[in-house]
């Protein structure tokens, strides 16, 4: 009887191996090389692929831009998502119908939004074009403006994503007993009081689920990127995966990019494992 | 409204005990919630109708006329699309690389699942801890070795050379998502089976499986979503056109027709028109399934 259990293990560790643990230690391999992928990788140029990409201005912007995203994602998108996570999950007529157009961005794909997103700014056929007329002002390029594009993108993440962070709040809001709120009711709390008092408290496991999620998924923006502006105007866009793509992938440049993935493994694994060890630990 | 937050719990039954509107001191605040809804929906729809509507006009009046209805609904644009062979085409390889996905996944991660919950052995608290590792970061991190070994293995430009790296990145949350509702399974249910001399892997298949049905849909549709939607892996291990998935499709197609906008917007709402109708007919099974499979994970 055992031995056909001594089977079932071994598809699933050998797939995962095979394609997500070894390429992830290879590219740490390969980022000590300059390689172009065909033949061995032989001329070994230790940390001078690290030393390039801290020296390439649009890798810093890419970093940075990965920054404001997590920056907006928790600023802007979980408050919203909050906000209105408490409003929809209220005894309203049509409530179930805005959660599902809420979270309609969210099941579609990222290039496909992006598409969208890219009509919507265009300046001459979009949307954009035909609304600032209506005040008098000549229509923005947006995703052409080097110093707008990266905010007109920053809108498409929010309405792309907040919907499923809703789901993820109100599917914590029915967790919280409804007692808790019918006692302060009694002691006279308001709104505002009873928000801060139960509801954020018992929340506090969704919420920092939800900042996992917006902050790993922050990391590996690329999909919504690429349609809109590939990156561009002038490296303004890129974010740490578009580079990656953008200068070694295209070029295959393989020690450099892998340098790239190296940079974004860490930066991704440092802030799981420190976030699951502290914020985390008793979820 | 005064109760915003204290009626969370109503929740997916909510429409049961509607508020009556128009009615004492709730009336402002309610208007002001469905005004604040309803502002927001339309930044959510205004751009897909506006796409789905560009599709039906001539260039010219998507320049004129963005927003509105068509003047003169030019159905050739949409119509030329549905009868071409690329469309399909896209459709039926996005549908072959996510069916191969969720098949590869569920067979494997079920399989792995099961032996985590039903033995104790060395190294098992490791081992899947080990799995839990492919949650944490993107597969971009690793693309360029993974190019690599789908090249060296001749699976570049195949339906397989996607499906092999989708399906083990989708393996670090669909693995001990199984296991744990495995593991919630009564116990009772094993050694009765097993008294009457049901092995293993008669159980897994006869007993596990059928009762598991809920758990292995979530991942089903959690796995079947992220890979009909996933542009970077199929972007980098295929390479000609007749195998490319949707998202690369549009890409490709926005590429050949760039300023002629109302094809790129008919082409657009065709290849998402699929996900809208399954998301609205199946929308409790999507919803919950994308949302249970981030919390459980």
């Amino acid at each position: 009887m055992l031995p056909v259990l001594v089977l079932f293990l071994p598809p699933a560790f050998l797939l995962f191996t095979i394609f997500v643990v070894l390429p992830i230690a290879e590219a740490g391999w390969y980022s000590f090389f300059n390689w172009n992928g065909y033949g061995a990788p032989s001329e070994f140029v230790g940390l001078r692929n690290y030393e390039q990409l801290i020296g390439t201005p649009a890798f810093l912007t890419a970093l940075t831009n990965n920054l404001l995203i997590i920056a907006v994602s928790m600023l802007v998108q979980l408050p919203l998502a909050l906000f209105l996570a408490n409003l929809v999950s209220n005894r309203i007529r049509g409530a179930v119908t805005f959660r599902l157009i809420f979270f309609l961005p969210y099941v579609l794909a990222d290039v496909a939004a992006g598409l969208i997103w890219r009509f919507v700014y265009d300046g001459d056929y979009g949307l954009v074009a035909a609304i600032f007329p209506l005040v008098g002002v000549q229509p923005p390029y947006l995703l052409a403006d080097r110093s707008l594009a990266m905010y007109a993108i920053l809108v498409v993440i929010v309405w792309k994503y907040f919907g499923f962070h809703m789901m993820l709040f109100i599917a914590g809001l029915q967790t919280i007993d409804q007692t808790y709120y019918e006692a302060a009711e009694v002691d006279g709390a308001t709104r505002v009081q009873k928000f801060r008092a139960i509801t954020l408290p018992l929340l506090a496991p969704t919420i920092r689920l939800s900042v996992f999620f917006s902050v790993i998924g922050s990391m590996q923006l690329f999909d919504l990127v690429m349609p809109m502006t590939g990156g561009g105007p002038s490296n303004s866009t890129q974010t740490m995966v578009t580079f990656l793509y953008n200068f070694g992938i295209t070029r295959m440049r393989v020690g450099f990019g892998s340098a790239v993935g190296v940079v974004l493994f860490i930066i991704c694994v440092t802030f799981a494992f420190c976030y699951k060890r502290t914020l985390m630990r008793h979820d | 409204m005064t109760d915003a937050i204290a009626d969370t719990r109503g929740e997916l039954r909510t429409v049961a005990k509607p508020v009556a509107p128009g009615r004492g001191p709730m009336n402002a605040g309610l208007a002001t919630t469905y005004l604040i809804l309803v502002v927001i929906a339309a930044i959510i729809l205004v751009p897909l109708v506006a796409t789905a509507l560009g599709g039906f006009k001539t260039l010219g009046e998507l320049r004129a006329n963005p927003f509105g209805l068509p003047r003169q609904w030019v159905w050739s644009n949409y119509w030329d699309i549905v009868v071409s062979a690329r469309y399909w085409r896209m459709l039926a390889n996005s549908l072959a690389i996510a069916t191969l996905t969720v098949s590869l996944v569920l067979a494997t991660a079920s399989m792995a699942a099961f032996t985590f919950a039903h033995l104790r052995f060395f190294g098992q608290s490791f081992l899947l801890n080990y799995f839990l590792l492919g949650l944490m970061f993107p597969a971009a991190t690793a693309i360029l070795p993974i190019f690599i070994r789908i090249r060296d293995l001749g699976l570049l430009d195949t339906y397989f050379g996607v499906v092999l790296p989708q399906a083990a990145f989708g393996l670090g949350l669909s693995v001990p998502l199984i296991r744990n509702y495995f593991k919630s399974m009564p116990h009772e249910l094993f050694d009765a089976a097993f008294v009457d001399g049901c092995g293993y892997a008669q159980y897994f298949w006869h007993v596990t499986l059928p009762l598991a049905r809920p758990i292995l849909a979530t991942v089903g549709t959690v796995s079947f979503v992220s890979s009909w939607n996933s542009y970077l892996l199929p972007l980098i291990l295929l390479n000609t056109e007749a195998k490319y998935p949707w998202p690369l499709g549009i890409m490709v197609y926005q590429g050949e027709f760039g300023t002629d906008w109302q094809l790129v917007l008919a082409f657009i709402t065709l290849t998402i028109l699929p996900t809208i109708i399954v998301f609205f007919a199946a929308q409790k099974h999507v919803v919950a399934g994308l949302t249970a499979g981030a919390l459980k994970g």
